[in-house]
């Protein structure tokens, strides 16, 4: 049976986004998307350059990937909205990710902000990705405001810290609509899976691909505990008990 | 509330005492900790901390992958004009060295921004000698008039400006701002501040705080090092940016390490500062301040510059001219000697072979 996931009009077979910043050289790039079977890859319009199209980010990236790109390095709602006309008009396509970012040492988004923009850009067409820290009434407002999904932080950006923010997390997942792409601080396939198992409908992973010794290995790893995640929670996971419970329980024949 | 204010505190304090005190262990103990204070970073800079340059290599390292992967961004410095109005008795610009000095024309401007925009530059640092009376403000927004077609990001080193002068600035196209103390001791700014209006400390020292406060993007200071001993000078440096990064969350702030070099003066440091001894500068710095830029400039020869870069730069000046006009022609009057003289090409292909990529733009104008 098939699983899709569907974010604007778009239907993605694979939960498992990817970026592309940090990387030793562009080169590996494409290798590395393809290695992750990512169909979602995420870039700062601030790193490309439009007027050397040899060494424009966008063309390490696959043409079958659908372009995300953020705006990276917007203080406020207002940079932010000008950075996604700017990609937009560059022929980045209409999806956008807002990073709101007015915190240098954390680097945590500025969900009031990114509300706002948010508001503005998805009534003018784009399919926005907003990147937020968890919050149920951020994520209520975000929903209202238009997003397409909400793209919730697992702990500060580059950390490899994991789903620090899981308890916050679920909530989105089990309160709102919108798919809930972790976003940020996932350092590990295992931090990648358990997101998945707990509902999450993608993860989207940078750092912790970048950076690693073998890249393309470490997107190869990411992508089956991606599908491996998602497989178990579709399959039911079973309950977290406090005290055991017997397999066969003795006392099983007085029910029947 | 000022930088000064932090400064204060600490300004009697017996550095060198108090440095000696410190053990191995001590230092053993600071390299078990994710967050450190400022006495953890003042034991970073300790003899004892010398005898541990590989183990806070090693973390310096990680850090650096971790915040920043493994890039490094490149730029490169213009002078527009090497007239100067102050006695700072370490400098080649100084007001009493007699040389031919120059001042670009918006023309000459142009042809200096074509010359370092096809070496593939996206990020142009522009300077000035300390002088109003010949780089008034009103010249600077023409020359950022020209420059802005080529570059996406521009950033100034020049004199210390008020706020209302760097909004100015920004509204016409700049985004960073480089400011060095030179030295934080204030006696010894004194000395060797010999005449001029840099002689004014404190406007100096609340300079980067203005920046901030105009919105400027990035900010980067310094010391220079060899006007004291380098690490009461690390120190006070460190404190800055901490202080400018814990209360303008929306600049990104950036640390220098320049050392003295040669010049047409006849200065002489106060304080070797040897390469071991910049390491461990720059170690304590990234460790103290995980998410700081870290910037190496050409004044570093070119095999030191290849050995620190795992260290924790995070970015690199490459195939610069110290002087006024130096690109389109070759010049000969120079603020200082760069150490580094290869071409873009050659500090990128050694970025690449070392496993980093080299970045060239890192902002869009918006």
């Amino acid at each position: 049976m098939s699983d899709k996931l569907i974010i604007g009009e778009e239907k993605l077979e694979n939960r498992l986004f990817t970026g592309t910043g940090k990387f030793p050289n562009q080169e590996i790039i494409p290798d590395t998307i393809k290695a992750a079977n990512s169909e979602v890859v995420t870039m700062a319009l601030r790193r490309v350059n439009f007027d050397t199209p040899e060494k424009n980010v966008i063309n390490y990236i696959p043409d079958n990937c659908r372009l995300l790109p953020n705006t990276s390095g917007a203080r406020t709602a207002e940079e932010a909205i000008r950075i996604a006309k700017i990609a937009r008009a560059a022929g980045c396509g209409n999806w956008i990710k807002i990073e709101v970012i007015s915190d240098n040492k954390y680097l945590l988004p500025d969900n009031q902000e990114t509300i706002k923009a948010t508001k503005i850009l998805a009534k003018e067409g784009f399919v926005v990705l907003p990147y937020v820290s968890p919050d149920l009434m951020v994520a209520k407002k975000l929903e209202e405001a238009g997003a397409a999904a909400v793209m919730p932080l697992g702990a500060p950006i580059g950390s490899n810290r994991g789903l620090k923010t899981k308890e916050l997390v679920r909530i989105l997942i089990d309160e709102i609509e919108l798919p809930i792409v972790v976003d940020a601080g996932i350092g590990k396939p295992s931090q990648a899976a358990e997101a998945m198992e707990m509902g999450a409908d993608a993860v989207l992973v940078n750092t912790a691909i970048a950076t690693a010794e073998d890249t393309i290995a470490m997107a190869r790893a990411f992508d089956r505990a991606v599908k491996a995640g998602r497989e178990a929670y579709l399959a039911g996971t079973g309950k977290v008990k406090n005290k055991a419970s017997a397999s066969s329980p003795l006392t099983g024949f007085l029910g029947e | 509330m000022s930088y000064y204010d932090t400064y204060s505190k600490f300004k009697n304090v017996n550095f060198s005492d108090y440095l000696k005190q410190i053990t191995a262990q001590d230092v053993t103990k600071v390299l078990t900790k994710d967050n450190l204070d400022q006495q953890d970073f003042l034991t970073l800079l300790a003899p004892a901390a010398s005898n541990f340059l590989e183990e806070l290599a090693q973390k310096a390292h990680e850090l650096t992958i971790q915040h920043f992967g493994r890039t490094i961004s490149l730029y490169a410095p213009l002078y527009v004009s090497d007239y100067c109005v102050n006695q700072c008795s370490y400098c080649g610009f100084n007001v009493t060295n007699d040389f031919q000095r120059n001042k670009l024309n918006l023309s000459e401007v142009e042809k200096e921004a074509q010359a370092i925009a096809k070496k593939g530059f996206k990020n142009l640092l522009i300077l000035t000698g300390e002088s109003r009376t010949h780089a008034p403000i009103s010249y600077l927004k023409e020359v950022i008039k020209v420059l802005k077609d080529y570059f996406p990001s521009l950033t100034i080193e020049i004199y210390p400006l008020e706020t209302e002068e760097y909004k100015e600035l920004i509204a016409t196209g700049i985004d960073g701002l480089t400011i060095y103390q030179e030295v934080y001791d204030e006696e010894i700014y004194d000395q060797v501040h010999v005449k001029g209006p840099k002689k004014n400390y404190r406007f100096r020292l609340d300079a980067p705080e203005r920046g901030c406060q105009a919105g400027m993007r990035k900010v980067n200071i310094g010391a220079l090092l060899g006007l004291n001993n380098w690490q009461e000078e690390t120190f006070w440096t460190g404190l800055h940016a901490q202080y400018l990064q814990n209360k303008y969350l929306e600049t990104e702030i950036n640390i220098s390490v320049p050392r003295l070099r040669p010049h047409i003066g006849s200065y002489q440091p106060n304080s070797i500062v040897k390469n071991k001894d910049l390491v461990q500068i720059m170690l304590a710095y990234r460790l103290f301040l995980p998410r700081i830029g870290l910037n190496l400039s050409t004044r570093e020869s070119a095999q030191l510059r290849d050995n620190l870069i795992p260290l924790g730069v995070t970015k690199l000046s490459a195939e610069s001219s110290t002087a006024v006009g130096g690109y389109a022609h070759d010049k000969d009057e120079k603020q200082f000697d760069i150490s580094d003289d290869r071409t873009v090409d050659e500090v990128k292909e050694m970025l690449i072979k070392k496993g980093y990529q080299p970045v060239f733009k890192c902002w869009h104008r918006i």
